[in-house]
């Protein structure tokens, strides 16, 4: 649809973007105000930067949720891989239908639900709560967004690239390697990189499964955020925000220059031809 | 076709011959720019009623520009454009009496074939009682009439491309504009809906301005054909004058098969101008256009059907090459031999099969006369 | 695929499931059916294994439904239901009036800004859910930024109340969904043929008219599964009207924390959970089928 872009238009991204972006805003502003009192401008610093590294509650609830979001991220991958595998590749099995019911069901089902039967599950099983919980829990929730991300670039993937890998005389585990993994990997990291924002985000799930040993980060801004506004947590927004922009922004450049690379490549191709 | 209705009143269908004919449509010097790109270059041109008029030409030479100036969708730059002698450039697509089919049908997926129909109707003034029968009667012309409660993706291509042509003739539009309409039939079909649309046209009198890239099309069903290169019209004939009398290289080598071989003029001589085109070889003997030059570049062009091939030199001719057959393409109705001349130059002769598997007469690497009469061949200095 | 690897395979994404989402489902529900007691884990029954058989008869003998005829007894459940309910059906309705002029100014704008503008309305989604709830509490306080800027205008002599109200909670909606209902509209609308545009512009229709008989039935998938994918967790929303909702807003993801965290009945926060996934069910059910039939209607 490319039609004439009309002033309607116009104003409604300008509206929508204002909408979205103005609160972030004012809330990295804010982040490098003076005053204790956060609503009041009284000058800049960069004073509440230094009370976070500082706070050793909120650098010890940052390295956990670091571990968390690593090694349950990359589990999430593996086992997502799998599982959109074998629902795209796998053919027929006994349960196929129920598998698949519990890849999507955890995309619709509220993190309080999920949450609270992970937690009656670790305790009826005499599981330790702590970090290691946690852990189970996010990979859990997250491998069914990695599947789903996975298995829409795998129906898209055309079958007879690894049929020729086949006939050519890889084993399917080479077929699987050498062609079908570098092709998906786009969706592979891409699902890695959901896993793992989705775990450094969470906040219901990671309540219900840690124990009094392990405190994360969001439940560390839950409980501060809860008594109202501070500066610190400002500061310590605006340090995430810029991590995730910094990275968003540079991922969707880097595909752009590489799409672009690859337009100029097939033009010089054909001006060669 | 109308040529052929008009024929059978015993005149002939040739509005822009007649000067006192009121032209339906007229370009009158119109421009298009996007940006610095000129789509259309100062271009003017007369439509008449009834015509079935053919725009040809390769991609990005402009046409479907043209047809999207006369739909609405684009305004001249400069110049202007009148329909029924108002000029038409103010008036925007949903008010204009000219509707479009389009290359991709564009039918509404929500919509069953009987509602897409309806669609422009009930945009109209008329009564709702009308509109079923309208309906009905454009099912009937299309000869869909049972298919009228399905949605476009439960028929099939040449439906569809039906479905779409009665949709923008229920409206019994002043101009047709149909854009690329049977592009994506494939070929049997793309023929038999060809007739069907000049059936279609000459029924309801309508004047059809078709886009295409096909020239086979475009002779086909077309009364004009004008061919289009670069945002200009390089020459606006009849299918046949086109193909006879083609004013230029560019249009002789679009349309059809045909040798070019470039010379200059070595002499006039009454009607018969003499080419020099290599040495060491006869020159060419061809009627002369008028106003042709000694001393002239030009270019001789001739269609491999004209072109005789023999094994001795056939005594009358004016004009006869020695050559050696390098190679047959074998098509069925007929056979075209590729025969290099002495000096190198290629020439296509296309022969008629008439024997069923007679031995051919010639085979590879043959020596051969190719041979034509003096007014079978062009010479073109366009 | 050799059969050893394909059942390894299969086996082991689906044991990790079944042990790991299904397992704990069926304990959520075990414990909905069971009573409360001071004892730690604090139910009865407890499933004693080592009575074998008679245990778990026991275990089944002492399951009743006292907690559900609690939740139906009690207003606090059913009102909170129905205002979780309420309340993610008019955030949704709020969310498409906002998000569709987004998506579809997305859909007319150039094409070479329509990536930019993509990662535009997907960035937020990658920023911290929690973060951005946040921000709307220095926004939406008596002495927030809103306040500020309306009273500098000279709008308001009062300072409006909005912070811990349902209003708060409707704009937290909005804004932290926002991105789930622009996106799926945004695919439909930019995969629309713009010949059809023109199409009904030559049969007649003005640009209005055009847009809303031909736009707005044509972008319905995405509009549906806009509406979808922002009603169904709203439900169940917990972060949002905790912070933003104060002890006004009720819903049901916050009952059923508090149930849990602050008066420790964990049969009743069960059977909460219970009643919130079977009352989900449905339009779970329907997103599924309606996705379904997109998906065939592409292929």
């Amino acid at each position: 649809m490319n039609r004439r872009f009309s002033w309607f238009n116009a104003t409604s991204l300008t509206l929508g973007f204002a909408f979205l972006y103005l609160p972030i805003l004012i809330l990295v502003i804010y982040s490098f105000n003076e005053s204790k009192l956060v609503t009041v401008w009284a000058g800049f610093s960069t004073k509440w930067y230094g009370e976070l590294f500082r706070n050793q509650a909120f650098m010890d609830a940052a390295i956990v949720t670091l571990k968390v979001a690593v090694v349950s991220s990359t589990l999430a991958t593996i086992l997502g891989t799998m599982a959109a595998y074998v629902l795209v590749r796998g053919g027929r099995f006994m349960g196929r239908t129920l598998f698949s019911g519990m890849i999507y069901a955890p995309l619709v089902v509220p993190d309080v639900i999920t949450g609270l039967s992970l937690l009656l599950l670790f305790i009826s099983i005499g599981l330790d709560r702590g970090v290691g919980t946690i852990v189970l829990a996010h990979a859990t929730f997250s491998m069914c967004y990695v599947s789903v991300v996975v298995s829409s670039r795998l129906v898209s993937f055309d079958r007879s690239l690894e049929e020729a890998a086949l006939d050519l005389g890889c084993t399917p585990w080479d077929a699987f390697r050498s062609v079908t993994l570098p092709i998906i990997a786009p969706a592979v990291i891409a699902g890695w990189l959901l896993a793992f924002t989705l775990s450094l985000d969470d906040l219901v799930i990671a309540s219900f499964a840690s124990g009094p040993s392990a405190t994360t980060l969001p439940m560390k801004i839950f409980s501060a955020v809860r008594l109202g506004v501070s500066p610190e947590i400002n500061a310590l927004s605006t340090i995430l925000i810029s991590i995730v922009t910094v990275g968003v922004v540079t991922s969707s450049l880097l595909t752009k220059r590489a799409s672009v690379r690859r337009q100029q490549q097939e033009r010089a191709a054909i001006a060669e031809g | 076709m109308s040529r052929d209705a008009a024929k059978a009143r015993g005149e002939v269908f040739a509005p822009w011959l007649d000067e006192n004919a009121e032209p339906l449509i007229r370009f009158d010097r119109v421009t298009k720019k996007f940006g610095d790109f000129v789509a259309i270059d100062d271009l003017s041109i007369d439509i008449y009623e009834r015509e079935f008029f053919a725009l040809l030409g390769p991609s990005g030479c402009g046409k479907t520009t043209l047809m999207r100036m006369l739909a609405g969708f684009e305004t001249p730059t400069t110049g202007k454009i009148m329909l029924a002698g108002k000029n038409i450039g103010p008036i925007p697509a949903n008010k204009r009496p000219v509707n479009m089919m389009f290359q991709s049908y564009a039918l509404f997926p929500h919509l069953t074939v009987a509602d897409n129909i309806a669609f422009g109707l009930k945009r109209s003034d008329m009564p709702k009682d009308q509109i079923a029968a309208r309906v009905d009667e454009m099912l009937g012309l299309v000869q869909l009439k049972k298919f009228g409660g399905r949605k476009p993706h439960q028929i099939s291509g040449g439906q569809r491309q039906r479905v779409a042509l009665a949709r923008a003739l229920a409206k019994s539009p002043k101009l047709l504009l149909l854009d690329e309409p049977l592009a994506a039939l494939d070929r049997k079909l793309r023929e038999e809906t060809q007739f069907e649309l000049m059936d279609i046209q000459e029924k309801l009198g309508t004047t059809f301005v078709i886009v295409t890239h096909d020239q086979e099309e475009a002779m086909t069903v077309a009364s004009r054909v004008a061919v289009m290169d670069h945002g200009q019209l390089i020459q606006v004939a009849t299918p046949e004058a086109i193909y006879e009398t083609p004013n230029s290289r560019y249009v002789a080598d679009f349309i059809g098969d045909i040798n070019l071989i470039e010379g200059a003029v070595k002499s006039v001589a009454r009607d018969i101008a003499e080419i020099s085109w290599a040495e060491s070889m006869e020159p060419l003997r061809a009627t002369a256009p008028e106003g042709l030059t000694k001393g002239a570049n030009c270019c001789f062009a001739i269609r491999p059907e004209k072109v005789s091939i023999s094994a001795e030199r056939p005594e009358k001719a004016a004009n006869a090459l020695p050559g050696k057959v390098i190679d047959i393409g074998y098509l069925g109705n007929m056979s075209t031999y590729h025969v290099e001349l002495a000096n190198g130059q290629m020439v296509k002769a296309q022969v008629p099969n008439q024997n069923r598997l007679s031995r051919h007469a010639f085979t590879w690497e043959d020596a051969v006369w190719v041979s034509f009469t003096a007014t079978a061949g062009l010479v073109l200095t366009a | 695929m050799g059969n050893t690897r394909r059942l390894f395979l299969i086996l082991v994404p689906y044991s990790w499931l079944l042990l790991l989402f299904l397992v704990p489902f069926a304990i959520v529900l075990k414990i909905s059916l069971s009573d409360s007691a001071l004892a730690i884990p604090p139910y009865t029954p407890t499933l004693d294994l080592s009575a074998g058989w008679a245990g778990i008869k026991a275990l089944f003998a002492d399951f009743d439904f006292e907690n559900y005829a609690w939740l139906a007894e009690d207003n606090l459940y059913w009102k909170a239901y129905l205002s979780s309910l309420w309340i993610a059906a008019l955030s949704t309705l709020l969310a498409l009036m906002v998000g569709f002029p987004i998506a579809y100014g997305m859909a007319r704008a150039p094409e070479e800004w329509r990536p930019t503008l993509m990662m535009l309305v997907i960035l937020p989604f990658w920023t911290s859910f929690l973060i951005r709830v946040y921000s709307w509490i220095g926004i939406l306080g008596q002495n927030g930024y809103l306040n500020q800027l309306l009273e500098w205008l000279g709008l308001i002599d009062e300072p409006l109340i909005i912070l811990n109200t349902p209003i708060a909670v409707y704009i937290g909606i909005v804004y932290t969904y926002l991105p789930f209902m622009v996106l799926p509209i945004y695919a439909t609308l930019e995969k629309l043929d713009a010949d059809l545009l023109e199409a009904a512009e030559d049969l007649g229709c003005s640009r209005f008219q055009a847009f809303w008989l031909v736009t707005f039935p044509l972008s319905r998938p995405g509009v549906i599964a806009g509406c979808f994918l922002v009603f169904i967790p709203v439900v169940g929303e917990f972060v949002i009207p905790s912070l933003l909702g104060g002890s006004k807003t009720l819903m049901i993801g916050k009952v059923l924390w508090d149930e849990f965290f602050a008066n420790r009945d964990w049969p009743v926060a069960s059977a909460v959970a219970v009643l919130l996934l079977l009352i989900l069910i449905i339009p779970i059910v329907l997103f599924q089928r309606q996705q379904q039939r997109q998906q065939e209607a592409e292929q």
